[in-house]
């Protein structure tokens, strides 16, 4: 196996644990869905790597161009990049209110404020 | 023009519909246009299941692109089942949704709020109906990117974390299915499920088919809420607006688990799920270990509503279970307890929604003596609850004997003993509400009912319960004709 | 900022031009790289770098809230009715060939009108969702 051949894998999934693992390890909410981003982005780079055609062109129609690149990866990912951006506003509105209504963005603390209530 | 275009028309209408409730002035306007659409919908979904009755299978291009390189709309059985089930829960909740929501919530945003209802609708039947891999997860974004919003518009703050914490379980469950439908694109070079399922045989063997497996079905195991998966679902269930509950509850993980099945046995297929990959070694143990701990976490509950939700969290072990056993009646089994426990799932949260409405709280001491004060609503909670727990001539019987039935036609017996004490455990459940409410006395006899126009549309779920329960034709047609097209034996 | 006088021109030169090559992006779009999506993100970010020098008290009167939420609903139904008329002339939801007597000059129709929706939704709700952050006060400040 080839390690260097396979050097876009090897970027995806360390972005990959670095995201994942800032989702779960972190405490503030911020940071969890700063890891979702980047969770989130190495997929896309899966996609668009996977794409590539080696010595392919743009897929653009262009004379004295037989070979290009696979565009659909592209459109997708364009696809799940809109959704990234819907997800990453709608997380930011949670926190914006739950920062209103606990005063704090820690989970720790918001559980204990949670707990006292019942 | 309709005829040929019906398959498109329950998603197109409430995408489009949610665009005019944002327009329409606050008050009631939003609620009775997402209250047409949604008759509509079901009116068309009934009209497509009996043509998918026939044995047709109705394929459409999206966009007028051929499949399989355009987006194709495909219904055969399981998804005709699942788009019944769909059309009927929002039929039957969103007339349920007015006066709840206008009570719990008020009615300044409500145009956004129905449009939220209408996307998450749009969603949950473009899952259903697509039959392709990628636009499944656009769908499942468009209904969960609704759902976190409807379920954050919960009057107690405590709604907003769980709204958070479902959005952060939901986006990575979404994500990892995305990586599974990636490397399956890099495998196969297509996203059509039919096409899907016509080249994975060839690559069968290689180690990123498997790894593929693994993240959809993971990724899709966190949507439906699987037992150790769970954890989001309680207290988003809890602080949501009743109506929300109701319909996230009878729809949203149900749809998930016509993906997993989908996944499984019609894509993958289940010679590659069960002998190439240990699915069943994975899908039974959690399912039964998530059936009898929530169940017993579901007897220590004060909150009614949170009980319901981590009933619903076994209920799902029961859907897996028949996932699980590889065997064309399991799987007729998970398909048909997926529209019968919507069917009482809905009718309970809609029963409790009602209840909510006059007492203001789920809290079981504040409920004392309920029956007598509410004898209507009251009763409507016990029959739905009966279903819940598998009494015969009601839909919860029908599931969990082709269930048992698909447990002793594989001689896994320890399972008929486990289906057999989560029943029991239900009657528990339910039996600590039946008993607080009828037979201990409250403050005052005086007699409160609910208004009827939320009493209504409960009773509607609640006689389907009976209903299914003693006409089976339909249900168990539908789910046996859906499992011999998916192929249930491995 | 009423004080940074350089960066008030430069802006009010810019923003003219942003918007301009954001229409260009949109109807470019057909054969070249672009479209209503990154269309629409640059005229949200030339609105957005008026309230970031101006302030969003200038920027609010210019697009409204409620104007935006009209015109982000209505990019969506523009791009719903273009997919409707695909089925009323005949063929299938967003089948564009059919709105046209000519295949290829009803595919070009319908991909500028469906973009052109995308270009009112995304651009409407990305200052919506600016206004909704920036615009926020306090909870002591209320």
């Amino acid at each position: 196996m080839n390690l260097l051949g396979h050097y876009n894998y090897i970027v995806v999934v360390v972005l990959m644990m670095l995201g994942f693992y800032t989702v779960i390890a972190r405490d503030n909410l911020v940071k969890k869905l700063i890891g979702l981003g980047i969770f989130q982005v190495s997929v896309f780079m899966l996609y668009i790597s996977i794409g590539y055609v080696s010595g392919g062109s743009v897929p653009i129609l262009t004379e004295g161009v037989t070979l290009y690149s696979n565009p659909l990866p592209h459109v997708l990912i364009l696809t799940a990049i809109v959704v990234g951006v819907a997800t990453l506003a709608l997380g930011l509105a949670l926190v914006v209110r739950i920062r209103e209504a606990f005063g704090t963005v820690e989970e720790d603390e918001i559980r204990l404020k949670e707990d006292a209530e019942g | 023009m309709i005829a040929h275009n019906l398959v498109a028309l329950p998603v197109v209408l409430p995408l489009l519909a949610a665009a005019v409730a944002v327009l329409l002035p606050p008050g009631r306007k939003p609620w009775l246009l997402a209250t047409g659409i949604a008759w509509l919908v079901f009116a068309a979904s009934l009209a497509l299941a009996l043509r998918a009755l026939g044995g047709e299978v109705l394929s459409y291009p999206m966009g007028g692109w051929e499949p399989p390189w355009g987006i194709e709309y495909r219904l055969d059985a399981a998804n005709a089942l699942l788009m019944v089930l769909i059309g009927a829960v929002a039929a039957a909740v969103f007339p349920f949704a007015g006066p709840s929501v206008k009570r719990e919530l008020g009615e300044e945003k409500s145009p956004l709020f129905y449009a939220a209802l209408l996307l998450f609708l749009a969603g949950q039947l473009g899952i259903a109906v697509t039959g392709d891999a990628f636009n499944v997860f656009v769908f499942l974004e468009i209904s969960s990117l609704a759902s976190y919003t409807l379920v954050a518009s919960g009057k107690d703050r405590k709604a907003l974390t769980a709204a958070f914490s479902y959005l952060i379980i939901g986006t990575v469950g979404a994500t990892f299915y995305l990586i599974g439908i990636g490397l399956l694109y890099a495998l196969t070079g297509t996203l059509n499920m039919a096409d899907l399922a016509a080249r994975i045989p060839e690559v069968a063997e290689t180690r990123a088919a498997h790894t593929a497996f693994a993240f959809i079905v993971v990724g899709l195991c966190m949507k439906i809420a699987l037992f150790p998966l769970h954890l989001w679902l309680p207290n988003a269930y809890t602080y949501a607006p009743s109506a929300v509950t109701a319909l996230l509850a009878a729809s949203s993980t149900k749809v998930a688990v016509y993906l997993l099945i989908r996944f499984v046995y019609g894509i993958f297929g289940a010679d590659f799920s069960y002998r190439e990959m240990p699915l069943a070694w994975l899908l039974i143990p959690l399912a039964v270990v998530g059936l009898l701990s929530t169940s017993l976490v579901a007897i220590g509950q004060n909150k009614v509503k949170r009980m319901l939700a981590y009933s619903s969290v076994a209920q799902i072990g029961y859907m897996v279970l028949g996932i699980g056993m590889a065997s064309s009646l399991g799987l007729a089994a998970a398909l048909l307890h997926v529209f019968n426990h919507a069917l009482m799932k809905g009718a309970l949260f809609m029963a409790l929604g009602a209840l909510v409405y006059r007492v203001g709280t789920s809290r079981l001491h504040q409920w004392r003596g309920i029956g007598r004060r509410m004898p209507w609503t009251m009763a409507a909670f016990v029959a739905a609850g009966l279903s819940l727990i598998g009494v015969p001539l009601t839909v919860g019987f029908v599931s969990k004997w082709y269930l048992v039935l698909a447990a002793i036609e594989l001689g896994f017996w320890p399972i008929v003993a486990v289906i057999v004490i989560g029943s029991l455990l239900a009657v528990i459940y339910i039996g600590r509400v039946i008993e607080v409410a009828w037979f201990e006395k409250g403050e005052s006899d005086e007699r409160c009912e609910a208004p009827l126009s939320l009493l209504i549309p409960t009773w509607v779920l609640v006689i389907a319960n009976f209903w299914f329960g003693i006409d089976t034709r339909l249900t168990v047609g539908l789910a046996e004709l859906a499992a011999q097209s998916l192929g249930g034996t491995p | 900022m009423s004080h940074h006088l350089i960066l008030r021109v430069v802006a009010k030169f810019l923003i003219p031009l942003i918007l301009v090559y954001g229409l260009y992006v949109h109807f470019h779009g057909e054969v070249s790289p672009g479209g209503g999506f990154q269309a629409g993100v640059l005229v949200a970010s030339a609105f957005i770098l008026h309230a970031l020098i101006f302030g969003l008290n200038k920027t609010r009167p210019i697009a409204r809230p409620g104007v935006l939420k009209a015109i982000a609903a209505g990019g969506v139904l523009l791009y719903g009715g273009t997919g409707v008329a695909g089925m009323l002339f005949g063929g299938e939801f967003l089948h564009y060939g059919v709105l046209a007597a000519d295949p290829v000059k009803g595919q070009h129709l319908g991909i500028i009108l469906i973009e052109l929706g995308v270009l009112f939704t995304v651009a409407s709700v990305m200052l919506l969702i600016f206004y909704a952050f920036a615009g926020r006060q306090k909870p002591e400040a209320q």
